[in-house]
């Protein structure tokens, strides 16, 4: 079971997409259970990426893991205001942003814990794993404190 | 010596934007007949074929379209890679034709998207609550709309250049312009500026205005070598360069969100034509958003990076300016079944071919195509001349 906590303003679980975990994903989405954001860092050219895949996209050797401090800045966002899918057009508007972590690779993901216009570019966030299920913690994101 | 240079010599659009009669296969085949037509070249002489729908589970699929039609080719392409497919299939047909790997090639697409409105659950997961697997477990939980994606590359735009929605909405109001001046066009009603910015917000900070409409369509070309061409119905237009670049495919994963593979695959096709971005008279460019049209008059070099605002806003867009844009109205105004590069190709044919009707760019002998595939990653870029260099 997870480590991580449920946040007072966490965000609504039901009806969201969840990942389906295959032999790439399976170590990162294990790690979001106890509370820690990976990338891939490459063993060989020291390159580091994200999402997680059986191969360095820079040299083509097998990538290992790195923990991330779980910080970053917001590098672009949208406001999405209108969104015909189920369970999101419940819960517009809501954030949607690529955050540039301090490790280099960028992620995306909402923005919570601030009203949706105060989301801008170049802004400092950090990760607040919201549990899921019995296999992932999915990672929002804050401004940080 | 047989002249092998790849010309277009047939277009044909099935009914656009609003055709509840024809289903998708159906859409494929009124284009491939009116383009048959319109060059008066028999089925029976294709002997290539490309067709972008690659799900095999749609009734449109590739292999079985051609079968549909009762066409058995020996160049056969299913590049499928989103709304610049179709400059790609062009690149290809025009290389398998310089090269003897077939003579007459048909390209096709239909959709019939608008009347399917509604039963499309969109990207990610098909219900609610679905293990999502790949690549898009890592987007699909954060609800990012297709918007959201290219609102994304605008907002960083804005960030970098300053570029303002006022700029973006110069680009919706010009191809409005020319909608209003193409009969089959789906919104012709005219639009300024302060509609464009003022209509209601969908993903920050593209407005309603920015987004293409959702329409039924289909349009078909037939690529074939200028010596047949010599005997056809209508005068060849020529393949001066054709090329394509991609750069990314899912917008997480996008490298910069100002620049697209637009800047690679501008650069090649110029290169092949011998020719510069002030020899274009027009350009036909995929505006799924108005940012998207904006990045590429960026990277293909109509103006600096950065510059695209100022230059949208100039009034260069419109007929009569320096560089008339989507003068069938675009995907913005005129029709947009989901994947728009073979519309982009018959428009820019027709004013070639000096059949721009009210929309004609007066003198009008090198037009550029540029496709957008996916979320600004799969760019195609075809040059096409009224002579042959």
């Amino acid at each position: 079971m997870t480590n991580v906590t449920t946040p007072a303003d966490a965000p609504p679980m039901e009806g969201r997409p969840v990942p389906l975990l295959d032999a790439s994903t399976r170590p990162y989405w294990e790690a979001t259970l106890r509370g820690e954001l990976l990338v891939q860092e490459c063993p060989e050219c020291d390159h580091r990426q994200f999402y997680p895949r059986q191969i360095c996209v820079e040299c083509g050797a097998v990538p290992g893991w790195l923990t991330t401090g779980g910080k970053g800045v917001v590098h672009t966002f949208s406001v999405v205001r209108q969104n015909g899918a189920f369970p999101f057009n419940q819960w517009t508007p809501y954030a949607v942003a690529m955050v540039e972590l301090d490790e280099g690779p960028r992620i995306m993901g909402n923005v919570i814990g601030c009203e949706v216009d105060e989301v801008r570019i170049g802004m400092r966030v950090e990760v607040d794993f919201v549990p899921l299920n019995d296999e992932a913690a999915l990672p929002f994101w804050r401004p940080a404190g | 010596m047989v002249d092998r240079t790849p010309v277009i010599a047939g277009i044909g659009l099935s009914d656009c934007p609003k055709a509840p009669h024809l289903d998708a296969v159906g859409h494929h085949v009124l284009a491939a007949q009116r383009a048959l037509a319109d060059c008066g070249l028999a089925k029976s002489e294709i002997d290539g074929f490309m067709c972008a729908q690659g799900d095999f589970a749609q009734p449109d699929n590739a292999g079985t379209m051609a079968e549909i039609l009762g066409i058995n080719p020996r160049y056969f392409d299913g590049t499928a890679v989103g709304g610049s497919s179709f400059e790609l299939h062009v690149q290809h047909a025009a290389a398998a034709i310089r090269a003897g790997l077939c003579d007459n090639v048909l390209i096709v697409y239909g959709s019939d998207l608008y009347t399917q409105s509604g039963t499309n659950p969109g990207f990610g997961a098909k219900k609610p609550g679905e293990a999502v697997p790949g690549v898009l477990q890592f987007e699909a939980p954060w609800g990012n709309s297709l918007i959201g994606a290219y609102a994304m590359a605008a907002q960083r735009h804005m960030h970098e250049y300053g570029t303002t929605s006022e700029q973006l909405a110069a680009i919706a109001v010009a191809c409005r312009t020319h909608a209003a001046l193409n009969p089959n066009a789906q919104y012709r009603k005219p639009m300024t500026i302060e509609d464009v910015v003022n209509s209601r917000m969908i993903a920050d900070p593209l407005h309603l205005l920015d987004c293409c409409v959702v329409s039924d369509g289909g349009g078909a070309v037939i690529v074939t070598t200028a010596e047949r061409a010599r005997d056809l119905r209508q005068p060849p237009v020529y393949v001066l360069g054709a090329a394509s670049a991609q750069t990314h495919w899912n917008i997480s994963q996008m490298p910069d969100y100002t620049r697209t593979g637009a800047e690679r695959s501008g650069k090649e096709a110029f290169a092949q034509a011998g020719l510069t971005p002030d020899d274009v008279d027009t350009v036909q460019l995929y505006d799924s958003f108005t940012i998207t049209a904006l990045l590429m008059l960026e990277d293909l070099g109509f103006c600096k990076k950065g510059e695209g605002g100022p230059f949208a806003a100039s009034g260069a867009l419109q007929l009569g300016g320096a560089l008339p844009l989507n003068t069938d109205g675009g995907a913005l105004s005129s029709c947009h079944p989901g994947m728009r590069g073979i519309f982009l190709l018959i428009e820019a044919t027709r004013q070639l071919r000096g059949q721009g009707g009210e929309a004609q760019v007066e003198g009008a002998e090198v037009a550029l195509a540029c496709g957008s595939g996916g979320w600004l990653s799969a760019m195609g870029t075809v040059i096409l001349g009224k002579d042959k260099a």
